[in-house]
């Protein structure tokens, strides 16, 4: 018998006869938050990463200037009027960037965390990864409540990373610490 | 009211001060209360050490004992959780122990539950100028879920002082056997609670459990420290009268 | 090389006794334990709907269990048809085989690694070490662990026995390069991780990891982590193999809102954890692999009391709150499993023919404190009591047990042994030989009173 065929009917012979169960979803699906771009904002500042609120007509000149100098990794399908970037999807390339200026697909207030879906505008997993700083432009309508609701709007056929602030440790008699493989600068422009 | 006494066998043979303080402060609030003699033990040890069997043979004396008494009254947080937490899955369901248990169990009362739930007085009437720490015991904390029932009592004692006992929640190291089968671990334990005891500047510590305070009291005695123990049911019995 | 547990001699009393002797260690865990505590705390109280969530955690486990061999198969055909491949590993040594052989396919003798409990279990690493294959842990707890050729001692922070100094000791120590100049300050340490493993990163072809979750309706794997050791290594290699035990299924998408509540805030104390990653099959090219191991779990689902274990999501909130784990030390349950869930799980899934593992069910004193933080609402007490009762017990012991069975199965023969006490009270030493010398070494006995409470009242109030 194949391991595949043994180990199923080793746990059909462990089931058999076992009470039938039902999920009980008392939980929130969504919450009443007056202000959600606030929550948000103030959840992603408790991660120690840097956070803007700016007005959606002000974001272009905003982002030109915290790129600055910056040789940024900038992926396709960004707004034109945003900062131009250097390409590169080479993990050399991407070492050299100084840093990556991405959207992203949702963003949940409670938990101050972002997440990304590799769609038009993020880049694929490793341009948000190698570069040492990220730039994650957060549109006010992306953001919801909680996470059942970032879940339901969220598509897992494609490949999600969810970024709760800059990288960071706790294994140091469990004290976090930010700053390890990851991105060691997390900067969020929240775009009203 | 007629209640019967579920003694326990550790407040038996060790502690029989807390089962005569029980009489008195059951009978001084109008209960008239009864002592089964047939009763011995819960079967706790015997269950939680692996001996099921010797443990369900208990059990089953016990439902015995205790079957038609409107309500039982235990001055332990521990075997009050043992019979209504752990007695039914002693038994197998549909089964004749099953139709006992569900007789019996609920009917059994730690003391401040009966005081507060079913005497509704959470003002017993008691006299104690003593400065008194509490440690909620983990059967009847987790357990029992008393939550502040035995404080509030405490707290209407005439002339106590309670003091916060800090960490209160942590487990004291005894855990029946545990404390035999693991005794570095439970004697580590014991210290930092007597640490925490004596911090209080108490006088009198106090729980709900005589095998917890067996076990705190040990080492407080080992250690000289002079502060005493006291079961919760012998300050509430306590009177002026009686000082 | 970090050391395997297998076949560590001992038993849990001893090795605790042992461990409560290291004041470092003990200074060490309380801290440790005492801040996440805290943390644990403040994160899950801001929730108020904590005890929904845990109850549809516990309910939604329950389910995947009884049917798992139904999300097992609905997990193998959504990877297949998302291009990935997967494989059914009987046991370590099966599961040890085919990653090996994986890896041997690529031509690799290095790898990647994110942390994951299940390769421990197996001694992944020691067994690709015997295929010529050098296994790199890159969490930073799981590096201070190897590099220390030392045992992981706690499930989510393997090193959490090892204090700042003593990490900044082990970096001197054993790293190729370590920055001039370094402090023990977390911060420094953490940046002296990162260079170390940086080029090994992007360099790096195979990697291999556990999963969080998987999710069988449309087989999604979740990985979540904090350093980004975890997408370094999921991401960049061109090939990655997942070992991942048979119960981290969940049935639905949309499960994932509830465990990505329930377990950051059970584990680090966080609201959210830096990183999540979520992927399904092969994804950007990758060459995708995933190993269903079952290594005994299959046993632990046949027992109605003790299948309950399987709920576990490994976010190690028992051992952060139990006072014996405090105090012993992760090293005396000897497995990579240790606390409350450990002495739970090992001896179910390792047996309990081993001195040590006949002894982990007792490593507890019954407190409560680890049901009352599992997020899945797994009722150790209640499984740690059914196995005390399938352990051999030792001769003397269960003499003693039975006799004390049938005195106190009477009110007569109690009485009579009652009055036995009471009359040789004086005698009783201070110091009680045998087995029951535990007790007398760091307790006195309370005294024997002259009358038992039943005497006292057939003689007072049954006239």
């Amino acid at each position: 018998m194949s391991a595949r065929e043994e180990i199923l009917a080793k746990v059909r012979r462990a089931v058999a006869g076992a009470p039938e169960t039902s999920v009980p979803r008392g939980y929130r699906m969504s919450n009443q938050v007056s202000d959600l771009v606030g929550l948000f904002a103030e959840r992603v500042d408790d991660y120690r990463a840097v956070v803007h609120v700016v007005p959606a007509a002000e974001v272009p000149g905003r982002l030109a200037e915290l790129v600055g100098e910056r040789r940024m990794i900038v992926p396709e399908g960004l707004p034109a009027d945003w900062p131009r970037g250097i390409g590169g999807t080479s993990v050399a390339e991407l070492d050299a960037a100084d840093g990556v200026l991405t959207g992203c697909a949702v963003a949940i207030a409670e938990t101050g965390t972002i997440v990304l879906d590799t769609g038009p505008g993020q880049g694929r997993r490793a341009q948000t990864l190698v570069p040492d700083y990220h730039l994650c432009v957060v549109r006010a309508d992306q953001i919801v409540s909680g996470v059942p609701e970032a879940v339901a709007r969220l598509d897992p056929a494609r490949p999600l990373t969810w970024i709760s602030g800059p990288s960071a440790t706790s294994d140091i008699e469990l004290n976090r610490v930010e700053g390890v493989h990851g991105p060691r600068t997390l900067e969020v422009v929240i775009s009203t | 009211m007629r209640v019967a006494l579920f003694i326990t066998c550790v407040n038996d043979t060790l502690f029989p001060g807390t089962g005569k303080a029980v009489v008195s402060l059951l009978r001084r609030l109008g209960c008239e209360v009864d002592f089964p003699a047939a009763q011995t033990c819960c079967g706790q040890m015997h269950v939680n050490t692996g001996y099921r069997d010797e443990g369900v043979r208990l059990a089953r004396h016990f439902t015995e004992v205790f079957a038609g008494y409107d309500a039982v009254v235990a001055p332990s947080g521990s075997c009050a959780a043992m019979v209504r937490e752990q007695y039914p899955k002693l038994v197998r369901p549909g089964s004749r122990g099953a139709t006992a248990v569900a007789e019996v169990a609920p009917k059994v009362h730690e003391l401040s539950e009966f005081l507060i739930d079913v005497l509704k007085v959470d003002d017993v009437g008691a006299y104690f100028p003593h400065r008194v720490t509490y440690h909620p015991t983990c059967h009847s904390l987790r357990g029992l879920h008393l939550g502040d029932r035995p404080t509030r009592l405490l707290q209407n004692v005439r002339g106590l002082e309670l003091v916060e006992l800090p960490a209160a929640q942590e487990c004291c190291g005894f855990g029946g056997t545990f404390a035999v089968k693991n005794p570095a671990v439970s004697a580590a334990m014991g210290a930092d609670k007597v640490r925490n005891v004596l911090g209080t500047g108490a006088e009198v510590l106090c729980a709900a459990d005589n095998s917890c305070l067996m076990h705190i009291g040990g080492t407080l005695n080992r250690q000289r420290t002079g502060v005493r123990i006291m079961h919760l049911a012998e300050i509430l019995a306590a009177t002026e009268e009686a000082q | 090389m970090s050391s395997t547990f297998l076949g560590m001699p001992g038993s849990f009393p001893k090795n605790a006794a042992k461990a409560v002797q290291n004041s470092q260690l003990r200074y060490n865990l309380r801290k440790a334990t005492h801040t996440i505590r805290g943390k644990r705390a403040n994160v899950v109280g801001e929730l108020p709907d904590w005890q929904e969530l845990r109850a549809a955690g516990k309910a939604i486990k329950d389910e995947t269990l009884r049917h798992l061999d139904r999300y097992l198969v609905q997990m193998e055909e959504a990877v297949t048809r998302a291009g990935g491949h997967v494989h059914w590993a009987r046991d370590a040594d099966e599961a040890n085989r085919i990653v090996g052989e994986l890896i041997k396919a690529t031509g690799e003798t290095e790898v990647v690694k994110v942390k994951s409990m299940a390769t421990q279990e197996i001694g992944l690493n020691e067994a690709l070490a015997a295929q010529g294959v050098t296994a790199y842990e890159t969490d930073l707890a799981e590096l201070i662990v190897q590099l220390g050729d030392d045992f992981p001692s706690h499930i989510l922070v393997p090193a959490i026995h090892r204090n700042r100094a003593e990490i900044r000791e082990i970096f001197l120590d054993k790293m190729e390069k370590v920055p001039e100049g370094l402090t023990d300050e977390p911060r420094a340490l953490a940046e002296a991780a990162r260079l170390h493993l940086r080029e090994r990163f992007l360099k790096s072809k195979v990697a291999i990891s556990g999963a969080n979750f998987m999710v069988a309706e449309t087989g999604t794997l979740v990985v979540l982590e904090s350093e980004g050791n975890g997408r370094m290594c999921l991401t960049l290699p061109e090939t990655l193999i997942s070992v991942v035990g048979i119960e981290k299924l969940l049935p639905a998408w949309r499960d994932l809102e509830v465990f990505l509540q329930l377990l950051p805030r059970s584990s680090t104390g966080e609201r959210m954890n830096p990183y999540t990653s979520m992927w399904t099959g092969s994804v950007e090219g990758q060459d995708f692999h995933l190993v269903l191991l079952d290594n005994g779990r299959t046993d632990v689902l046949a027992d109605e009391v003790g299948r309950q274990a399987l709920r576990c999501i490994r976010c190690s909130a028992c051992l952060n709150v139990c006072p014996v784990y405090e105090r012993a030390g992760g090293h005396a349950y000897g497995s990579v499993y240790p606390g409350p869930i450990g002495a739970i799980l090992t001896p179910q899934l390792r047996g309990m023919s081993s001195e040590l593992d006949a002894s982990l069910p007792y490593a507890s004193s019954l407190c409560g404190a680890c049901f009352e933080a599992c997020p899945v609402a797994i009722d150790i007490p209640e499984v740690l009591v059914d196995l005390r009762a399938k352990v051999r017990h030792k001769p003397a012991e269960r003499a003693g047990m039975r006799v004390a069975g049938w005195i106190l199965n009477d009110q007569v023969r109690l009485a009579k042994a009652q009055r036995l006490a009471t009359r040789f009270r004086k005698l009783v030493p201070k110091r009680l030989p045998g087995p029951l010398s535990a007790w007398t070494d760091t307790r006195d006995l309370p005294d024997i009173p002259e009358e038992s409470f039943r005497d006292w009242w057939e003689r007072n109030e049954r006239a």
